[in-house]
């Protein structure tokens, strides 16, 4: 039962993955990456890992795939044309690409074959890693607040439009903003 | 019983294909989201060794990779936002401003 629910996954996952190399519109590349974060969530369902199942739901699949979503479409990112330029990447690219996966695995296949522990033994549950975050981790908890403080502020910085159009009407006289602290006044 | 090794394979075919789309394509979104995909075959293989070894330890790394990969996807999209209003173009190859 586990092993097929891990291979039916698995291949879930790694077709989701292909399909965000071969579509060419960035909307289509966001929602198979959607698709490969739920065969993920699965897998750790199948780990024992149920609290990062659903932080991945619901955070990653949920709110950070919403944002690129969001700035495709606020963007209007269309399909890019294929360019032809680089058919060398394309003629050692791909079996450099398959060497490397093949490489990968069978270092993994060789090293990890006979892992000692089995599966579904171990449940790491909500409270001991809640124990844990707020015990052993603590500082780095912290830490990472102020890094998302910095991360808010950047974004809103980055993003904000600089210099906004005065809306008043013509009549009015208008105010207008040429530099920091210089108001001119028609 | 899956094994490990399982696990660290489809990790490791994931973290690939993320490299792969990162290098070849040319849109800066979809560059973006392979990274996100090179994170999670990363993150794949943290839980694994998590329940493997018996240590809650990997968990925690995987909460904290998600919290540095939701800062980075806002700051970044913000960036992408940006080049965006100034340059009008997607396209990783035409932003070259800064080449010599």
């Amino acid at each position: 039962m586990q092993v097929a629910l891990f291979f039916v996954f698995a291949t879930l996952a790694v077709a989701g993955a292909v399909n965000l190399l071969v579509q060419r519109a960035p909307i289509n590349a966001a929602l198979s990456l959607v698709a490969v974060m739920g065969a993920l969530a699965v897998l750790y369902l199948l780990l024992g890992a149920e609290f990062i199942a659903f932080v991945q739901i619901l955070v990653y699949a949920g709110a950070i795939m919403v944002l690129f979503v969001f700035v495709i479409m606020l963007l209007n990112a269309q399909p890019d044309p294929s360019s032809h330029r680089s058919r060398v990447a394309r003629v050692i690219g791909i079996p450099v690409l398959v060497l490397l996966v093949v490489e990968f695995c069978g270092f993994l296949a060789t090293q990890f074959a006979n892992a000692p522990v089995r599966m579904g033994e171990y449940i790491s549950s909500t409270e001991e890693l809640g124990t844990a975050l707020f015990r052993r981790y603590l500082l780095p908890f912290e830490v990472t607040s102020v890094l998302f403080l910095v991360g808010l502020i950047g974004a809103v910085l980055l993003a904000a439009r600089r210099e906004d159009p005065p809306v008043a009407d013509r009549d009015a006289p208008s105010v207008t903003r040429k530099s920091p602290g210089e108001l001119v006044i028609r | 019983m899956i094994p490990l090794s399982y696990y660290l394979i489809l990790s490791a075919i994931l973290f690939c294909l993320g490299v792969a789309g990162f290098i070849i394509k040319t849109d800066v979104i979809t560059v973006f989201i392979s990274i996100e995909l090179m994170l999670n075959g990363v993150n794949l293989s943290f839980v694994a060794f998590s329940h493997f070894l018996r240590d809650i330890g990997g968990n925690i790394f995987v909460f904290f990779v998600m919290v540095v990969a939701a800062a980075e996807a806002s700051v970044g999209l913000a960036i992408i936002v940006a080049v965006y209003r100034n340059r009008t173009t997607l396209n990783v190859d035409k932003m070259n401003l800064l080449k010599l």
